[in-house]
């Protein structure tokens, strides 16, 4: 996966002279940390997943973290100098074999220690797919409980970058949603990354903490330096409101509260906004009560449209909340086409395309 | 500058040292270098090759194929004293009677499934050797991953008649709870890692699980990870090899190399010299094989094996040649796929059972009777487990819902309670009556 280190050099370099390319579709949103007062740093999100990781590898020994260039650093730079405060047995380079890097974790994690597995794109987790989906997922299960890979944690960016293409932009969180056995997390920026991270790692089950790549420099926040924890399988009310329902997660999160701006200066609408954070086990009640109490649920995300999770919500809102609906629960979405380059602002579930749908359900 | 000059030429010479080692030790034919007087290069990629004038191909053929160690020939007798392990009569015996034992349950559970009392098997005939043999050279301490057709070294671990039968119907008393299919065993006591269908997923695992035995204080336990040579052309089988050498794991990677995978033979399943020939050149790993037939052979390879990755915390490519004597499964009729003759061949003469019989009958260890006794013995028994484990109940049909998370989820739950709603209003469609309650 070396071409997507040399991907984002040149693309980093195309940057300065083609601004247009590499426009953002989103405005961040930041998290105020609401648990206690204690001491704060400004972070951003590599720099929140890098505190959580020095944490988890001070506070268990057991504790490895490997994946392909995480020795040096990692590509985004998420561990960054933790080799050389916890040892080289500790944080260390794999060779280039995500298949290796998910059964090496699994195999970790079945003597009880445990493994934070980095890959370095979602896009490239496919090779692992079936070490994740029939081997850790089902290693409980199938053992009847005398085996699991319980403490196991893959760390995975993925999602909308400007300039990915196919293979720097997938957001794979639904293939994953089909699995029992699994945890799927995504944070919308600093504070919930190192929470829900360090929950994950101290899990009793594999987990997977997609993290958008897009946020790593450009979400910034006020972080807690000390050890805390983010409920897993929560999903999270960010504004309340009463006439329709928006739900997200990740990046979408910050183009969906825009929306919800949007929506109540030009259109007079009141949004409720929720971050779903936990794609599995998900959080039905939260959303089932917000969609039972606007009667309208528009659903946003950057994979594509087909069995995408949006299509799961949607489902089990319609079944759930049938008689409170006053209108078709609507998704907007990635297109069902692979993730394209120069087509990006065409391609996105941004703020226009999301406001438009509240607008179409808000009169329907 | 100088500092620079300085470096590259003790790079050179420390290459060269290590290169000169390299061709003493080596039993393999190397033709084609035309080393003498040349420098070694400084390519990162390849710091120990030597530069040549002439362009020549590597090819297979400049490898002699890695050979096959063997303490007994067919007959039973030990070629080579100084190799002789010494086993002990008691030791010998208990190898030989859990041979047997595997060997006489496999023929009566294949018999079974073939009256449709379970509903699936896979026997062990022909590689009795290589399970008992490498068992036998561990401790109880290592962990073992294996991939389906390793039953013997669960035997030798003390796994009973009865759990291997439970398991195979899947009832209340089955460790596994009833999950899997049969023979897909699992004993967290005896450090037996749950069996599971898909192919070589347990190779980087086992890798994984050595890497961390490793950073324990005072390790002194290592992983064996047993494998079919079928399942080493999966790319998992790549990424352990890969991953062991590089992140230097105390992990035994046991190719069972039984000349089939289902109906593939392995002249269509690789063209190298076997898997013990990717071991050295291919991934850096210390290698050994040997004869899978001959139950020493393996006990004292194992022996080698276990003192090497311990010592030095560092993985060993270990192939057992042998020839899958039974069909691939009760589902595989292999005589569409081979002659019966090469079966006989390989189950009389090379079979690991009589060849250890051999043995036994030279040192005066072996008798007809008591032979013949033991297998009644395990023959009644397996017959009286099946009658006992086909009547135990299934377990409580609600544990299908258990184990997928440590804690059940709502949703599950949710689920959970859906099913007994409907099995309440449905009661008669659903075998309630062979489940537990």
């Amino acid at each position: 996966m070396k071409v997507s280190t040399l991907a984002r050099g040149l693309l980093g370099a195309i940057k300065s002279s083609a601004p247009a390319l590499t426009r953002s579709h989103f405005t961040y949103y930041p998290t105020k940390f609401s648990k206690g007062s204690g001491e704060v740093q400004k972070m951003n999100m590599f720099q929140a997943i890098n505190n959580a990781m020095d944490l988890a590898l001070e506070q268990d020994k057991s504790a490895l973290l490997f994946g392909e260039d995480v020795g040096f650093g990692g590509v985004f730079r998420c561990s960054m100098n933790l080799r050389d405060k916890h040892g080289n047995d500790r944080v260390f380079n794999t060779p280039l074999c995500e298949q290796g890097i998910a059964g090496f974790a699994i195999g970790v994690a079945n003597t009880g220690a445990t493994a934070i597995a980095e890959i370095q794109f979602a896009d490239y987790i496919f090779p692992s797919f079936d070490q994740i989906v029939n081997e850790a997922a089902k290693y409980r299960y199938r053992s009847g409980g005398l085996f699991d890979c319980g403490s196991l944690t893959f760390r995975v960016p993925c999602g909308a970058v400007g300039h990915g293409a196919l293979y720097h932009s997938q957001s794979p969180e639904a293939y994953f949603a089909h699995t029992p056995g699994l945890r799927v997390v995504i944070p919308r920026g600093p504070i919930k990354a190192k929470g829900l991270l360090l929950a994950c790692i101290r899990d009793p089950n594999p987990c997977i903490m997609f993290e958008p790549k897009t946020l790593y420099r450009a979400a910034v926040e006020e972080v807690p330096t000390a050890s805390y924890t983010e409920e897993l399988g929560k999903a999270e009310v960010l504004r309340e409101g009463k006439d329709v329902t928006l739900i997200g997660w990740g990046t979408q999160i910050h183009v969906l509260l825009e929306v919800a701006d949007l929506a109540k200066k030009q259109l007079n609408v009141d949004c409720e906004v929720i971050d779903l954070v936990s794609i599995l086990p998900w959080d039905t009640h939260t959303v089932c009560n917000s969609a039972s109490k606007t009667g309208r649920v528009v659903i946003a995300h950057e994979a594509p449209f087909t069995q995408g999770f949006g299509s799961e919500l949607a489902a089990y809102i319609q079944e759930k909340c049938f008689l409170r609906l006053e209108a078709p629960v609507k998704r907007v979405t990635g297109w069902d086409t692979p993730f394209p380059h120069v087509f990006e602002p065409f391609y996105l579930p941004d703020k226009h395309r999301c406001l438009s749908a509240v607008k179409e359900i808000v009169n329907y | 500058m100088s500092f620079l000059r300085k470096s590259i030429k003790l790079i050179n010479s420390a290459g060269a040292a290590r290169y000169n080692a390299k061709m003493l030790g080596c039993v393999s034919v190397q033709r084609y270098y035309s080393a003498k007087g040349q420098q070694p290069t400084t390519f990162p990629g390849a710091r120990d090759a030597a530069f040549v004038n002439t362009l020549k191909l590597t090819m297979p053929e400049d490898y002699a194929p890695i050979p096959i160690y063997r303490v007994m020939d067919r007959d039973g007798y030990i070629l080579n004293e100084s190799e002789d392990p010494q086993l002990s009569r008691e030791t010998v015996e208990k190898m030989f009677r859990d041979m047997l034992l595997l060997s006489t349950m496999d023929k009566i559970l294949y018999e079974s499934q073939r009256q449709g009392r379970i509903s699936f098997y896979m026997t062990n005939f022909g590689e009795e050797a290589s399970h008992i043999g490498s068992a036998a050279a561990l401790n109880m301490q290592d962990i073992i991953y294996g991939q389906y057709r390793e039953a013997g070294v669960l035997v030798w671990r003390g796994f009973r008649i009865d759990q291997f039968i439970d398991q195979c119907y899947g009832n209340v008393d089955d460790l596994g709870r009833g999950k899997q299919m049969p023979v897909h065993y699992g004993s967290k006591e005896l450090n037996f890692v749950t069996i599971s269908s898909p192919l070589s997923t347990q190779i980087p695992q086992a890798v994984g699980a050595a890497y961390a035995l490793k950073r324990r204080p005072d390790n002194d336990s290592c992983v064996v990870c047993y494998f079919g040579e079928g399942a080493a052309s999966e790319g998992d089988a790549h990424a352990a090899f890969n991953f062991a050498a590089t992140l230097e794991c105390p992990v035994i990677l046991f190719c069972r190399n039984n000349g089939f995978a289902i109906s593939t033979p392995s002249n269509e399943q690789y063209r190298g010299d076997g898997i013990a020939g990717r071991g050295p050149m291919g991934y850096g790993i210390a290698t050994i094989r040997c004869d899978g037939t001959d139950v020493f052979a393996v006990y004292n390879a194992m022996k080698k094996a276990r003192e090497y990755v311990l010592r030095e915390n560092k993985p060993i490519v270990f192939e057992a040649l042998a020839y899958r004597v039974g069909h691939h499964s009760t589902s595989d009729d292999s005589t569409a796929y081979r002659s019966a003759d090469e079966i006989e061949v390989w189950n009389t003469f090379e079979h690991p059972i009589s060849k250890l019989k051999s043995y036994m009958i030279h040192k005066g260890w072996f008798n007809e009777h008591e032979e013949t006794e033991f297998v009644n013995g395990v023959r009644k028994q397996v017959l009286k487990q099946i009658a006992i484990s086909e009547k135990k109940l299934k377990p409580n049909w609600r544990e299908m819902f258990e184990g997928v998370y440590e804690q059940m989820p709502e949703h599950l739950l949710e689920q959970q309670r859906e099913m007994e709603r409907h099995i309440e209003a449905h009661k008669q469609h659903y075998p309630l009556k062979s489940f537990k309650q």
